[in-house]
């Protein structure tokens, strides 16, 4: 990830010389190449396989951490002592194994598994 | 030297501030988190003081925060974000000067501790979420239906997805405060051997010095992957595709 931001800016050192209307002239050009300079995004890059590991062994806590609270809260709210804790529990691992299953796939991090994929799919086309 | 490795994460308070039974103290978390604010300041101010064309040393380095932020925003969100700007480089620069911060031996890092992460996190989901019903009204609940699901699948689908959407928060806040709590805890189990091992203790002072450095990467990209994922959330919450 941090590659492609730090990749991307070429020509940082050659701006010692050259006039100010020189310099407006290729400050243009410079953000031109920079808004077509697109594509790859975020998310792209090859992560490292601990990096992975850490983040699908959160992603499968926070979603079962979560499930287990909401739970937890909605019994004490409701006065129904176990049941929707062990629902939620149910729930919440559904939830923390598709956001694991996201980053496996490599999907980005946005809202809603069907538009995650679609937008990984015509990445792909984009790629091809 | 001998403490234990989680010894360094205490919270300390200098200050001790008591109001109606609650603790205010000001503790040493908060104390870097002014130094870290000031230093992000003094370093803007200080540095664009000039506004020379040319720029120099210092001002190079805050142009290329500026652009890697400006950049990101861009990539992610597209043009509509820019309002969002200010919020999103006060965030990265809160980080990133927390998490170099706490590198240097003798400080505390705040961003290890998960409820700062989390308290963070908190504020850019909510105020994502307010964003996306601002926007979009009701239709922002859209999002959690997949298209194409059989209608019998929905109820279990839908709650599936918004647990998943509020476990976001916490795997943010955890991926940082988690990294960071990893790297400095080795660290100082490190700086241990070298004392257990007496003459042989260059060799952990080798690893140290490898593993610092890969630290001052995990900090950077840290902070970048956490400014980063809000930028994903936003546009979530602005474009809703």
């Amino acid at each position: 990830m941090v590659d492609d931001s730090a990749g991307s800016r070429p020509g940082k050192t050659d701006e010692a010389d050259g006039s100010a209307d020189d310099f407006d002239a290729r400050l243009r050009a410079a953000r031109a190449r920079e808004e077509k300079a697109e594509g790859g995004g975020p998310g792209s890059g090859a992560s490292s396989g601990i990096g992975v590991g850490l983040r699908v062994g959160i992603e499968l806590f926070a979603g079962l951490a979560v499930g287990l609270a909401i739970g937890w809260g909605l019994d004490r709210w409701l006065g129904t002592k176990p049941w929707l804790m062990i629902a939620f529990f149910f729930l919440g691992s559904a939830a923390g194994i598709l956001n694991a299953y996201r980053v496996g796939a490599g999907m980005d991090d946005s809202v809603g598994l069907g538009a995650a994929q679609r937008r990984r799919d015509a990445k792909d086309q984009g790629k091809r | 030297m001998t403490a234990s490795p989680v010894e360094q994460f205490r919270i300390e308070p200098l200050v001790p501030i008591k109001l109606g039974g609650l603790d205010f103290s000001f503790t040493n978390s908060a104390l870097f988190m002014v130094v870290a604010a000031c230093a992000a300041s003094a370093l803007f101010v200080l540095s664009v003081r000039r506004r020379a064309v040319i720029p120099g040393r210092w001002q190079a380095a805050t142009e290329m925060l500026y652009e890697v932020t400006a950049g990101m925003i861009r990539d992610t969100v597209g043009s509509e974000g820019r309002r969002y700007f200010p919020f999103i480089f006060t965030l990265f620069m809160f980080l990133l000067f927390g998490n170099l911060i706490g590198l240097i031996p003798y400080t505390f890092t705040y961003t290890s501790h998960i409820i700062v992460t989390a308290a963070l996190a908190m504020a850019v989901f909510i105020g994502v979420t307010i964003i996306g019903f601002a926007r979009h009204g009701l239709g922002y609940l859209h999002l959690f239906l997949p298209e194409g699901t059989p209608i019998v699948a929905a109820p279990l689908l839908i709650v599936i997805e918004i647990l998943s959407y509020f476990s976001r928060p916490f795997s943010l806040a955890m991926r940082l405060a988690i990294n960071m709590l990893v790297g400095h805890v080795l660290l100082q189990l490190l700086a241990g051997f070298v004392i257990a091992l007496g003459v042989l203790g260059f060799v952990p002072i080798g690893f140290m010095g490898a593993i610092f450095l890969l630290e001052l990467l995990v900090a950077v990209l840290q902070a970048y992957v956490f400014t980063i994922l809000s930028c994903i959330y936003l546009n979530d919450a602005i474009h809703m595709h």
